[in-house]
């Protein structure tokens, strides 16, 4: 089996997971930048963060033989304050040309505000402005489906934005079809409580078709499992699925979608 | 794969999480106090399963989420409960 994973928030993972993803056949990891469980102090911290993203983490998985990729942005849990927001997002641009970064992410909504808004179109202008693919979080629980449809109205309403350089992550049973349907990629993460289980993603796959679609474990400090993406392979092979259909699932796709960006490439 | 390969696979799975989810309502009516909005909403989430077309899963979810479609002036907090409410 091979796989890449496309989300995971590897700083706050173990040198025994990489091993593990390694074993289970990852080829690749990558790491949009997220809400550290703590709203930092100042722009400082966000500054501090984007070198740990660009410099030690990518060395710290190239010890265990892994490329590492990320996306670089101000999460939408912290967009609230827009005056951080516009400081960060002022330091981003110095960041875009580093090797490993593959965009700008994961950019979204969280409670559905009208800051998280203005922060979310600020971003989709900066991606825009700098030629960058766009990585989008979809809000969580009950937040979800008023989100993603906001969040789809606004990327619809950027002419500039190319809906395949875009991928909107977190869908779920009531949401995927609204984000394939707009010609965005969909993004199915594999939580052990919140988001989707294995046979969930799996149904999803056969019921609204994979061609534009990826399995992420978004692993992170919380509960939440670095080898949830192989196995949902295991999964899909006991329910007959060919090991062509789940390695263009779990390794093509993810690769169609982020070559997209010459600086995505595996060793 | 066929009904009864689906059921080979996922019966006992969904039996088990069946009978979890029949404890956990017994726990609510075994305990004292008042319940808040989150029981009746996954009393009326339950309801999405009598549905007779295999979109069971998507109407629960939207049976759970906000229904509203303009953003919403502040945010009362970071975190999700699971079900909506008006008043949050």
């Amino acid at each position: 089996m091979r796989y890449i994973e496309p989300h995971g928030h590897m700083v706050s993972r173990t040198t025994d997971d990489y091993e593990a993803m390694l074993t289970a056949g990852c080829a690749a990891v990558c790491e949009p930048a997220f809400w550290a469980g703590y709203d930092r102090s100042g722009v400082q911290g966000f500054y501090d963060y984007f070198c740990q993203l660009t410099d030690y983490e990518p060395k710290r998985a190239a010890k265990f033989g892994l490329p590492h990729f990320t996306w670089l942005c101000i999460n939408p849990k912290e967009s609230e304050d827009t005056a951080l927001a516009a400081d960060v997002l002022g330091i981003v641009p110095e960041f875009l040309e580093r090797p490993n970064v593959l965009g700008i992410g994961e950019i979204g909504l969280n409670k559905n505000t009208r800051n998280e808004m203005k922060v979310l179109e600020q971003h989709i202008d900066l991606a825009m402005r700098h030629g960058q693919m766009i990585l989008v979080h979809t809000p969580h629980l009950e937040d979800k489906l008023k989100g993603t449809r906001l969040i789809v109205d606004l990327l619809k309403a950027d002419a500039r934005v190319q809906p395949g350089r875009v991928i909107i992550d977190h869908v779920e049973e009531h949401t995927i079809q609204h984000v394939l349907d707009a010609g965005f990629w969909a993004g199915i993460t594999l939580y052990p409580e919140s988001k989707t289980t294995p046979p969930r993603a799996i149904d999803m796959f056969e019921v609204y078709g994979g061609q534009s679609v990826w399995l992420n474990s978004a692993c992170d400090w919380g509960r939440s499992d670095p080898l949830a993406v192989p196995k949902t392979a295991l999964e899909m092979r006991r329910r007959g699925h060919s090991d062509a259909t789940i390695d263009a699932l779990i390794y093509g796709n993810p690769i169609r979608f982020l070559s997209q960006n010459p600086r995505f490439h595996l060793r | 794969m066929t009904r009864q390969q689906i059921l080979d696979l996922y019966f006992m799975d969904a039996r088990s999480k069946l009978i979890d989810l029949a404890a956990f309502l017994d726990r609510v009516d075994r305990a004292e106090g008042e319940a808040d909005f989150r029981l009746a909403a996954f009393r009326a989430a339950l309801q999405e399963l009598h549905g007779g077309e295999p979109q069971r899963a998507k109407a629960v979810l939207l049976s759970l989420s906000d229904p509203t479609t303009e953003p919403i002036a502040a945010a009362p907090g970071k975190g999700a409960i699971g079900a909506w409410h008006q008043t949050h």
